[in-house]
């Protein structure tokens, strides 16, 4: 039984690992300025496309440094160029402006790689074939929940055990009050923006490892995917993310294994929408209260 | 100085200009021969015309009622698909469902109705397709509008792109395969002959939704954007109001849906994607949000935009200038980034809130060459007054920092900054809880 | 600021609608010594590295033969290219392009899906059009405005299942794209001939921009099969074939002649895997045609950069060179540059010469190919090997 389905859990838990580190960038763009990035699988797959420009250059750890680099000042960016400006505005037009980034910066890539598909880079040591029992997978398969539960015990400590992090937690809470209370609302939100794209930088890294094709839209899938792992744990609360990350994950891999291939995407949006109506706060979410 | 015409004077400008439109349009459509570039204008107003509509019934929703919907692809996809099913000729049906055996309905509305009835019964058999698609797709936005409008707007947006990614998988799933042809193209159903039919019937419906609006539902949606708590204190039934509200906005999308169902001779699931709501969005925005107006203006300059006037950006050539880095693609590139100009410096989009009226249309006629005129002189005391600004903020700057430093030299020199006020029953002590 | 923002996008969107009706005013007189054909190809999307190559083809027909003669005048070849961007909604503006830009025949598409869109309006238009390299039957049916020089899926899929059955192969997984006529018109052709010789399949389809191909290949060897079916595109190709190495897939992969392409060579390279593909040329059928084009694009770096970056040849950049001299031929037949002259000579045209073999035309437009190439990786040199020319029997 178990062999049978190995390939497919450990596979689940790879893509899952790499969900897991798109969304946290989500959920914490949500959890403060309570807006869906729709701009953050975009910024995901060109920290991909540039990896793939700079590896025939730079040597590799230069290249993912600076991949990682490039992520943190895209988001920033975008944050300072489309949304700051539109803080005021209602969220309907901040929303629209996160589509309007995401449709730039899709046909951006689609205008540099000539909306061809670009290989990603080889890093020898991720992409060894490993025997785990009975299956046979790439190496990436195995580092990639290790290191994104290492990041994400970094990530609750900050946010735990830090002042950047109280702010934010505080900032979260209240907007507002936070503001009046002598936070840097700004220097907050960059943080965030910081955060959540060096992590999106670093599971593009470990997902386009495991799946080597970069065109203009490989970010849009896993992105929306990242986003509904974030609102299936609880939108706000990083760890819920992880964990909604990796039950999408491994959930879409057994509905391919069971043969339901058609329907693997839609898996995702059933589970959605199933527990926004069930639950909407998530699993680990906390009740929001609307006030006049 | 303000124009002013009478009700009767107003509907006979608008009969007028809009029956002189489609006369253009149906005569346009039968001179202009295949190989003029100006085939593409009818081409234009065609596909305009079916996005004017579709973005109007978004606009209904996002712009008028405040619910950020982002299902209106999913809607439009099971309009095209309930069109093309029962409008395919019987003739046609092996060759469309070649892999499903000609498939399970081996009949085509159109033909029943045109052996019996003649020319009349071929259009109907047009129009009830149609009128069809728009009742199902309704049926459908009622039955997932009962959960998923009790969200909050982006929960909402979320939930309604989550349906129509999973009505996508479903209408491509094999088993369905002799009712939507699974994976493959529908394919030789009736179209329109002439550009008319789209723009009449998206013509006719966009009016419907503007009398809607006009209407006590479209004060209450008007309502409920504004204030939904308001709104229900004052006695509208938000869930019942939204849910119309939904329902109404889909059913002109299925109708949209079959249109470029017609318009594109062929259909399949694959296009009806995130990215054509986006696209529908994008035309809402640069119309501005909540002007149904701007919505057609916007649908007619985006599709000519994009189908037609940047092509030459992806051909290397275009308006006389030729360079390398214009390659396949850059039209896209530069038509996002004037949707992002639009979207932060111009949010209000081409009409802001405002419909089309044609005293309004008169004024700004008449009060054009003063404006061109003073052009200059408005710019000139813009500039001036962007100065006095600046130099008023640079000096409050100043001011601040003096105090500051000023400040700070008194309390380095033990001076109290301010003197602490004399305990009273005066005082007030404010509790946050307000007791 | 913003005021002169908003200007400079009204002042721009002015120019726009000038220039829409400046070019409406020159081009629409056409004729002159130029004779316009038009490339419907796809340059992005799904499709994009394809539908380049066969660009790629026509291209340099056109750099080698720049003029042609028809009745007692010369005119000068102009190529009018759109992007499709292999997408079945575009296409259809895309073609409505062409159409008005007065061209006089039309080349193309990469890809099934946007070619059967695009019929009816060609159809309407009355304008000739070749189908390059799409296999799917329903592009030539019922469109009497259609032509193709390549062989149709109903025939491909055949070979391929002989193939199959030939090599011993008794369990196919066959993997298709939702929504994508080409492959699930293919797969379809391949599984009635392979069950028809005995077969048994299992038939699978993954998503729209799907990237995880894990579970497919996990899926192929959990069922038991002992040869893997993928005709897809090459995008999802090059995924396929990383996670077959990945997961020691340990069957020969299949697929159709889209995977005659340098993307599968390369990501092929290295790798333990088995790959056969079937495709309408084979590098060194024409050694003066391939050192041509091979030192074009050596010398013509934007060439080289469409082709993905080398100068391996592909198949479909042979069959674009050959559209193109099929399309003069029938411009010559016609003795006249009017799509309808055109139209009216295409039925009976022969073109003797082509790098790609002879073409003749049937009662529907499909070209009279009875024999398919079948090819092998070399994973080793990163080549295509000749393994044997296939018929249908």
């Amino acid at each position: 039984m178990l062999h049978t389905w190995l390939p497919y859990i450990l596979a689940g838990i790879a893509v899952g690992g790499q969900y897991a580190l798109i969304a946290i960038g989500y959920t914490m763009v949500y959890g403060i300025l309570r807006l869906i990035n729709f701009a953050h699988g975009d910024v995901f797959m060109w920290s991909g496309l540039i990896m793939v420009y700079l590896i025939t250059v730079l040597p590799l750890w230069v290249s993912v440094i600076l991949v990682i680099i490039f992520a943190i000042v895209l988001g920033t960016t975008i944050e300072k160029v489309a949304y700051r400006p539109l803080r005021s505005a209602p969220r309907m037009s901040i929303m629209i402006s996160a589509i309007g980034v995401s449709y730039l910066l899709q046909n951006f890539a689609l205008y540099i790689t000539g909306g061809l598909t670009k290989t990603y880079p080889e890093i020898g040591f991720l992409q060894k074939t490993v025997k785990i029992g009975s299956a046979t997978t790439k190496m990436v398969t195995v580092i990639t929940p290790v290191l994104t539960i290492v990041l994400v015990f970094l990530l609750v400590m900050l946010i735990k055990h830090t002042k950047i992090g109280m702010a934010m937690r505080a900032v979260s809470r209240d907007f507002e009050t936070s503001s009046l209370m002598g936070i840097d609302i700004n220097r907050v939100i960059t943080v965030t923006f910081v955060i959540g794209c060096g992590l999106a930088a670093i599971g593009s890294v470990l997902y386009f490892s495991n799946y080597t094709g970069i065109n203009p839209m490989s970010g849009a899938m896993p992105g929306l995917k990242a986003f509904v792992a974030a609102v299936f744990g609880g939108i706000g609360s990083v760890p819920g993310a992880v964990v909604g990350a990796f039950v999408i994950g491994i959930c879409e891999n057994l509905i391919k294994g069971a043969g339901w291939t058609t329907f693997s995407d839609a898996f995702t949006f059933v589970l959605l929408i199933v527990i926004l109506m069930v639950k909407p706060t998530g699993l680990f979410g906390e009740k929001n209260i609307d006030k006049v | 100085m303000e124009t002013t015409l009478n009700k009767k004077t107003r509907s006979a400008l608008s009969v007028a200009a809009i029956a002189l439109f489609l006369v253009l349009v149906y005569f346009g459509d039968i001179m202009i021969s295949p190989g003029s570039s100006w085939k593409m204008l009818i081409t234009v107003i065609e596909k305009g015309s079916i996005y004017a509509l579709v973005a109007a019934s978004m606009n209904l929703l996002n712009g008028f009622t405040g619910l950020f919907s982002l299902g209106q692809a999913g809607f439009m996809l099971i309009g095209a698909y309930t069109y093309a099913i029962f409008t395919i000729p019987a003739a046609s049906h092996d060759a469309v469902y070649q892999y499903f055996d000609g498939g399970i309905i081996k009949w085509s509305l159109v033909e029943v109705l045109e052996g019996s009835l003649g020319v009349f019964g071929h259009y109907l058999g047009m129009l009830l397709p149609m009128l069809g698609a728009g009742l199902i797709v309704a049926a459908i936005a009622f039955l997932i509008g009962i959960p998923v409008l009790r969200l909050k707007s982006d929960y909402l947006a979320i939930a309604t792109l989550g349906f129509a990614e999973i009505l996508r998988a479903f209408f491509q799933w094999n088993t369905l395969g002799p009712v939507t042809n699974g994976s493959n193209v529908l394919r030789k159903y009736t179209t329109y002959g002439n550009a008319i039919f789209p723009v009449l019937i998206g013509g006719i419906c966009i009016a419907i939704i503007l009398l809607l609006i006009n209407s006590t539902y479209g004060r209450a949606f008007r309502a409920i954007r504004d204030d939904e708590i308001a709104a229900e204190a004052m006695g509208i039934n938000l869930f019942k109001h939204k849910e119309l509200s939904f329902v109404i906005s889909s059913f002109f999308a299925g109708i949209g849906g079959a249109l470029l169902a017609m318009f594109q001779t062929t259909i399949n699931a694959t296009p009806f994607n995130t990215v054509m709501t986006y696209e529908i969005l994008l035309i809402v925005v640069i119309g501005g949000i909540g002007s149904i107006t701007g919505s057609v203006i916007g649908a007619f300059l985006f599709t000519a935009a994009s189908e037609w006037w940047l092509r030459g950006l992806d051909a290397g050539k275009w308006l006389g200038i030729s360079a390398s880095f214009m390659r396949p693609g850059f039209r896209k590139v530069v038509f996002a980034i004037l949707i992002m100009l639009i979207v932060l410096f111009y949010s209000r989009g081409i009409m802001g809130d405002k419909e089309f009226s044609w005293e309004r249309f008169i004024d700004w006629w008449k009060n054009l060459p003063a404006n061109l005129k003073s052009w200059p002189e408005r710019r000139k005391a813009k500039a001036s007054a962007r100065r006095e600004a600046r130099n008023a903020k640079a000096a409050a700057k100043a001011r601040a920092k003096e105090a500051k430093s000023s400040n700070e030299a008194r309390m380095a020199s033990g001076e109290a900054l301010f003197t602490p006020l004399p305990v009273s029953d005066t005082v007030m002590v404010f509790d946050k809880e307000g007791k | 600021m913003k005021k002169i923002l908003v200007l400079a996008l009204s002042l721009m969107l002015a120019m726009l609608a000038l220039a829409g009706c400046g070019g409406g005013g020159d081009s629409g007189s056409g004729g002159g010594d130029t004779v316009k054909i038009g490339v419907f190809e796809p340059a992005s999307g799904d499709n994009g590295a394809g539908g380049k190559q066969e660009t790629l083809g026509i291209e340099y027909a056109n750099k080698m033969t720049p003029t042609v003669t028809i009745g007692d005048k010369e005119y000068n070849v102009e190529l009018v290219k759109v992007d499709n961007e292999s997408d079945n909604s575009k296409a259809v503006t895309a073609a409505q392009n062409l159409v008005s830009q007065n061209v006089s025949i039309v080349l193309g598409s990469y890809g099934s899906g946007v070619s059967i869109a695009a019929a009816d309006v060609f159809a309407d238009a009355g304008m000739p059009a070749i189908g390059v390299t799409c296999t799917n039957p329903q592009v030539t049916a019922d469109c009497e405005q259609y032509f193709r020089i390549c062989f149709l899926d109903p025939f491909q899929g055949t070979v391929l299942a002989n193939y199959a059955s030939d090599s011993g192969c008794k369990k196919a997984y066959c993997l298709s794209k939702l929504g994508d006529d080409y492959s699930v018109g293919l797969v379809n052709y391949f599984v009635e001939a392979f069950k028809a010789n005995g077969g048994e399949v299992v038939e699978e389809q993954f998503p729209d921009k799907n990237s995880d191909f894990t579970s497919y290949v996990a899926n192929a060897k959990n069922k038991g099969c002992d040869v893997f079916f993928a005709p897809v595109s090459t995008e999802a190709a090059a995924l396929i074939i990383d996670q077959a190495e990945a997961q020691d897939l340990g069957m020969p992969i299949l697929a159709g002649d889209t995977w005659d392409s340098n993307v599968i060579t390369e990501a092929a390279k290295g790798k333990s895997v088995d790959i056969t593909v079937t495709t309408f040329y084979q590098e060194g059928g024409n050694p003066e045609f391939d050192e041509g084009i091979k030192a074009w694009m050596e010398e013509d770096s934007t060439a080289m950069t469409n082709n993905g970056g080398n100068t391996d040849l592909a198949a479909v950049t042979a069959m674009g060179y050959d559209a193109y001299y099929v399309a003069l031929e029938a411009m010559k037949a016609a003795g006249s540059t009017d799509p309808a002259d055109i139209l009216a000579a295409l039925p009976s045209l022969k073109v003797s010469g082509l790098v790609c073999g002879d073409v003749s035309f049937n009662e529907t437009g499909d070209a009279n190919k009875t024999e398919a190439f079948v090819k092998k990786c070399n994973t080793e040199t990163g080549a295509w090997e000749f393994v044997k020319t296939q018929s249908a029997e």
